[in-house]
């Protein structure tokens, strides 16, 4: 089934405006439970108490605050966060483009695709660009009253739009003190490099699967038929004994593999 | 405060113990719930039976099935359901990290020493830093399997967890227009665009966040006019502490011998 646009807008590129639609990239395939209450196995509901009597307040009565102390608030009232609210706008800028080592990946957040919305032959004319390129775009658009920066891409052939973390919220690893140790010893650190040679391989996420969630649905699945599915417990690893040798054992184990593919 | 999770990363047969601790902080202007005389306010699970509030004891999970009818899953359930070996991050396979769609990033997470020796951590980070490649593998944390980017950076492994390639959706699944062949005309112009506009990096100034500064910026002009300012005896009693994430990272990448 064809999924719904959730937000539309113009794309703006110099003297050329691309009308797209912005759709969301990701499936929920969370499974999600309910809180029940264990004497009645029905629903629980949620509500707001004042932890100096345990009384309910009611939602008529709650007030919002940003605390500038402990114990000292400034009110906001809805109406104060809808006057701070951007002016809602259908534009889509890009400020800047970049080489992609540029954006770390620690700074992406949700994803989006946006899909051509009318003049197809600009969007796609675009997409090759930027593909040929090898850039990403630097995107700011206004989107339910929120303001968003964004990375652009082309990716098979189409735009994603992936909105980025604010400065302040990124701990990046410069920031943080090496780790020091006495020198690292030089044949381990070759065999190391090797053992990640031979591991080396194109990113293919349908190689792994959630296999977790896979066994979570089963077992649902067996449990609501009223059987009474088998559980083993986990297993936990131990730290090998002597790098050098696990590592040669490693790279042994893998070459063989590798061989007898090849035969 | 304590590591989200702790495990060993697993390359080829040797083992590295790591804990892992976020590597976002959460720097959103949060607003909290009050009372009418300015307390803040707690949210709590109810009986819609009795109206009386539930200890955590007193609640279960469960799945509907259908409309009211629930399978129960325990934690113990959710526990033993882990893969075997969900302690370990098995790193599979080795990839350019840049070829990594940015699509399928979630979170970003730092793994620090995690007792013993450090001397396999820094290792595996020297190796993983001077290849400029992520190591690919799965783990489990809180009843959730995640598959994990790990790379490395000063010399510090990150672990960046991605979706599950059922939890992106393709551009044909959204049912998108085809892709018309583009006149090269168009391209060009594109292209010659894409070049003008070219940086050699991001600006950080664009990365703030707008939307705090101006509620900032309301919060000092009322409390500046001593407008909407309510203030309570009760003190930080019933506030969590804030948790200074980068203190604690530097607390654990600190060197053990």
């Amino acid at each position: 089934m064809p999924a719904r646009a959730i937000w539309k807008g113009k794309l703006n590129l110099g003297s050329t405006a691309i009308p797209v639609n912005l759709y969301s990239a990701v499936v929920d395939k969370i499974v999600h439970f309910h809180i029940l209450e264990q004497r009645t196995k029905s629903r629980v509901k949620q509500h707001m108490i004042n932890p100096e009597n345990n009384e309910e307040v009611p939602n008529d009565q709650i007030q919002k605050g940003y605390q500038l102390e402990p114990g000292i608030f400034v009110l906001l009232d809805d109406a104060d966060l809808k006057k701070l609210e951007p002016k809602p706008s259908r534009d889509i800028e890009v400020t800047r483009f970049l080489s992609p080592s540029q954006i770390s990946s620690q700074w992406y957040d949700r994803p989006y695709y946006l899909g051509p919305d009318g003049d197809e032959k600009a969007y796609f004319a675009f997409v090759d660009a930027l593909a040929a390129q090898e850039k990403q775009g630097i995107a700011k658009w206004v989107m339910r009253g929120r303001e968003y920066i964004g990375a652009l891409s082309a990716e098979d052939g189409y735009l994603t739009l992936v909105t980025l973390r604010h400065a302040g919220e990124v701990v990046s690893a410069e920031e943080l003190p090496k780790p020091a140790g006495r020198a690292l010893d030089k044949k381990e650190l070759s065999m190391a490099k090797q053992l990640v040679e031979l591991l080396e391989g194109e990113f293919d996420p349908a190689e792994f699967s959630d296999e977790y969630r896979e066994r979570l649905v089963d077992f649902i699945e067996k449990k609501a038929k009223g059987k009474k599915p088998k559980l083993h417990a986990v297993q936990s690893k131990r730290p090998s004994p002597s790098l050098e040798k696990t590592l040669s054992r490693s790279i042994a184990n893998l070459k063989k593999q590798k061989e007898k593919r090849a035969a | 405060m304590r590591p989200l999770w702790s495990g060993t990363i697993t390359f080829g047969l040797a083992s590295v113990p790591v804990d892992m601790y976020p590597a976002n902080r959460s720097d959103r202007v949060a607003l909290r719930m009050l009372s009418p005389d300015g307390v803040p306010l707690n949210r709590r699970y109810y009986s819609p039976e009795t109206g009386r509030d539930l200890d955590d004891d007193k609640m279960i999970r469960g799945y509907e099935i259908e409309k009211g009818e629930y399978v129960i899953v325990t934690d113990e359930e959710l526990e033993k359901l882990a893969p075997k070996k969900s302690r370990d991050i098995d790193m599979r396979r080795f990839v350019d990290e840049k070829t990594i769609p940015p699509l399928y990033f979630e979170r970003a997470y730092f793994l620090t020493p995690g007792g013993g020796t450090e001397k396999a951590y820094r290792l595996l980070a020297k190796t993983m830093e001077d290849s400029g490649r992520a190591g690919i593998g799965t783990f489990v944390m809180r009843g959730k399997e995640y598959l994990v980017a790990i790379t490395a950076e000063n010399g510090i492994l990150r672990a960046q967890t991605l979706r599950f390639a059922d939890e992106v959706r393709s551009p044909g699944e959204i049912g998108l227009a085809k892709e018309k062949e583009p006149a090269k005309a168009t391209v060009a112009k594109f292209k010659k665009l894409i070049a003008s506009r070219s940086k050699k990096e991001l600006s950080t100034k664009e990365l703030q966040d707008t939307r705090a500064e101006r509620i900032l910026k309301l919060v000092k002009s009322k409390k500046s006019r001593g407008k909407d300012v309510v203030e309570t005896d009760v003190e930080a009693r019933h506030q969590g502490n804030v948790v200074d994430i980068m203190e604690v990272l530097k607390k654990s990448l600190a060197a053990r011998r």
